[in-house]
């Protein structure tokens, strides 16, 4: 293990939701970071009650009950999963304190991490604050990703199927930050020059698992051995934090365009399996927070 | 007492949809001179309403559901001056266009926005028919494969879309899977729940040959909007057919407004010419109406077809097996090569 002797990074999950419950359970499981504290805001919430009984410290005061224990708990990472608006206050607080945050709400005040694609650089930059785009982002631009790093991509489009039970209040209100944020870093970090998202929401009963399709159309002819290689490259690193995670059919090629058709299983931690879109949000977050974690736990491998 | 004296004197908007639906079967390729010529003639007609978008609403220029001959802004900045006494209507899917879509379309000077949404999904429409009724515009809420939800359910989701502002709400048949009952249900239960002065609309497919029996008895139930495609032209099937929807109502005293012989012309001489196919009831259209599958799906699963040697059909049947929704583009050559590998496997 890479933390061999070493202690584990304390941090803090804001937002006891489904998301938030999830994250707990896999921090649970990390050999290099410790779930100290979860905050939330109802004293009623059983995201907190079952916090507490796993063990961690509750508030339900929102960040402001963190801040006075931050120091004395060494609590150095915080995870959001909160909303965009309240996001960008805890960013500040928890900021000042010097807590490294990664951000699974949509403020994305931070640069977008997407962790096979570009963790990596946001580690060597010093980044304090990531943000983790969206479920459709995390499961569909390491694909972009996997194509543009073999030749130059003209315009990339994904679309995210996902069923109805897995999409909360939050992201139906405002569903067009899903399609605007996933667009934006379809282009800034899956590197196409243009982007666009596409978002589906499936009633089905049985609930269906995570679906995403991504057309990427290249400037040149596409190298077909070369990008079908890079894909499969892609899946498995992917497959590192989700073992869900699948090729179902393609490359296809036609012309300049290059099909993948992905489902994304999920781990089936405190959220059903089907919602691959929701475990891939947690466990690209945990990864995120791991590498974090090694960071502060050996500045000198990894800092610029 | 007959439906014909009952529904005398009933006075009804129909909408029509050739530019918009009519966008399936022409690939989205329908030029800005052909959407220009075919509006000012449904505006001669007296059509009061009129779509005018790419077929999968504002920002559905993609690969998934293909690029228009022409953006969206490019067609109404053409198609809305030139009209006399129409109003010009845009569609939007929350989940592929945006409210910056809409915002757009309104400079364009649309009158009308439809947001649509799978019929049990309304509460993603709440920020786009909100900022439609900011805006001053008719703001329709679209309720789209109501089949796939009872009418208590329709009713509900309904009720979301008039919360959040619109003034007209639509059960829309998108599959052309409903029969007349299944159509009065749902149209009865929005008549009964929603408040007096909501609108209730019927969208119908034709791939059953049900669009204008199925428009009768929405009208019969108390819809006072019908969404009908000049010369039929929409996807699968195509919808209510305009021309032969307007003689029924004419023949049983439902006000239109529209005059027959001249929509008829319209159909005959403007929108038939234009087909790359016959729009009409086939062994695959069919199967659309009879599995209860979204009837945009009508040419890509041809094209897949052709690509994967999968029959339509079978494609088809597939797509509605698996539940899919309005949107679901992608899964058909995913299904395909499916097919294809389970094929394989069996030989």
């Amino acid at each position: 293990m890479g933390s061999c002797g070493m202690e584990k990074v304390r941090c803090a999950l804001i937002g006891p939701g489904n998301i938030g419950t999830d994250l707990l359970y896999k921090l649970k499981r990390s050999p290099v970071l410790e779930p100290v504290w979860m905050v939330g805001i109802d004293p009623a919430s059983e995201g907190l009650a079952r916090a507490r009984e796993m063990g961690l410290k509750t508030t339900d005061q929102g960040v402001d009950g963190l801040l006075p224990h931050v120091h004395a708990d060494g609590i150095q990472i915080a995870f959001d999963s909160t909303s965009a608006y309240v996001h960008a206050e805890n960013a500040r607080k928890l900021g000042e304190l010097g807590v490294l945050m990664i951000d699974l709400t949509p403020a994305a005040i931070g640069p977008y991490c997407i962790p096979p694609v570009n963790l990596a650089e946001q580690l060597e930059r010093g980044a304090t604050n990531v943000n983790m785009v969206t479920c459709g982002g995390q499961a569909t631009i390491p694909m972009v990703a996997a194509v543009s790093r073999v030749q130059a991509v003209e315009y990339g489009e994904i679309i995210a199927t996902v069923s109805s039970k897995s999409v909360g209040p939050g992201t139906r209100k405002n569903i067009d930050e899903f399609t605007r944020t996933t667009a934006g870093a379809v282009r800034d970090v899956g590197g196409a020059k243009k982007g666009k998202a596409i978002i589906i929401i499936n009633p089905a009963e049985p609930p269906l698992m995570m679906r995403d399709t991504v057309h990427c159309l290249t400037v040149e002819t596409p190298d077909q051995a070369a990008i079908t290689a890079s894909v499969h490259r892609m899946i498995a690193e992917v497959q590192k934090y989700v073992p869900g995670y699948r090729l179902k059919n393609g490359p296809v090629f036609e012309g300049r365009r290059v099909s993948i058709f992905l489902e994304v299983e999920g781990l089936g931690d405190y959220l059903p399996k089907y919602a691959g879109n929701l475990d891939i949000m947690t466990a690209a977050a945990a990864r995120t927070g791991e590498m974090f974690a090694r960071r502060l736990q050996s500045p000198g491998a990894v800092a610029a | 007492m007959s439906a014909t004296t009952r529904l005398k004197g009933r006075k009804i908007a129909v909408h029509d949809m050739s530019l918009r639906d009519g966008m399936h079967p022409k690939r989205h390729q329908i030029s800005v001179e052909q959407m220009k010529t075919v509006a000012v003639g449904l505006d001669q007609a007296g059509v009061p309403l009129i779509e005018v978008t790419h077929g999968d609403g504002l920002g559905g220029a993609s690969v998934n559901y293909g690029f228009a001959a022409a953006s969206d802004e490019d067609y109404l900045r053409a198609v809305v001056p030139l009209m006399k006494r129409a109003k010009i209507s845009a569609l939007l899917l929350p989940g592929i266009g945006t409210v910056d879509e809409l915002r757009m379309a309104a400079d364009c000077g649309i009158a009308c926005i439809r947001v649509a949404t799978h019929c049990t999904e309304a509460d993603v429409s709440e920020q786009h028919i909100a900022l439609g009724r900011k805006l001053g515009l008719d703001t329709v809420g679209f309720l789209m494969m109501s089949h796939m939800a009872d009418p208590s359910k329709i009713l509900e989701q309904a009720r979301l879309m008039e919360s959040y502002g619109a003034n007209c709400i639509y059960t829309t048949d998108s599959a052309g899977y409903m029969l007349p009952e299944d159509v009065a249900e749902r149209v009865d239960a929005l008549r009964q729940g929603l408040k007096p002065e909501t609108e209730i609309g019927f969208h119908g497919h034709h791939n059953l040959a049900m669009g204008v029996a199925n428009s009768i008895a929405a009208v019969t139930a108390g819809a006072s909007r019908i969404d009908c495609a000049c010369g039929g032209m929409g996807a699968g099937a195509g919808n209510t057919p305009m021309e032969v929807f307007i003689a029924v109502a004419e023949r049983m005293g439902i006000e239109t407004g529209v005059d027959t012989f001249r929509i008829m012309d319209v159909a005959e001489d403007l929108v038939t010419p234009m087909m790359d196919f016959p729009v009409r009831i086939d062994r695959n259209s069919l199967t659309l109406g009879y599995a209860g599958t979204y009837s945009s799906f009508l040419l890509f699963a041809k094209r897949a077809e052709k690509q994967y040697g999968v029959p339509a059909r079978d494609i088809l049947v597939e797509m509605g097996r698996r539940k899919t929704v309005g949107g679901q583009e992608d899964m058909i050559e995913d299904v395909a090569l499916d097919l294809l590998k389970n094929r394989s496997v069996a030989v």
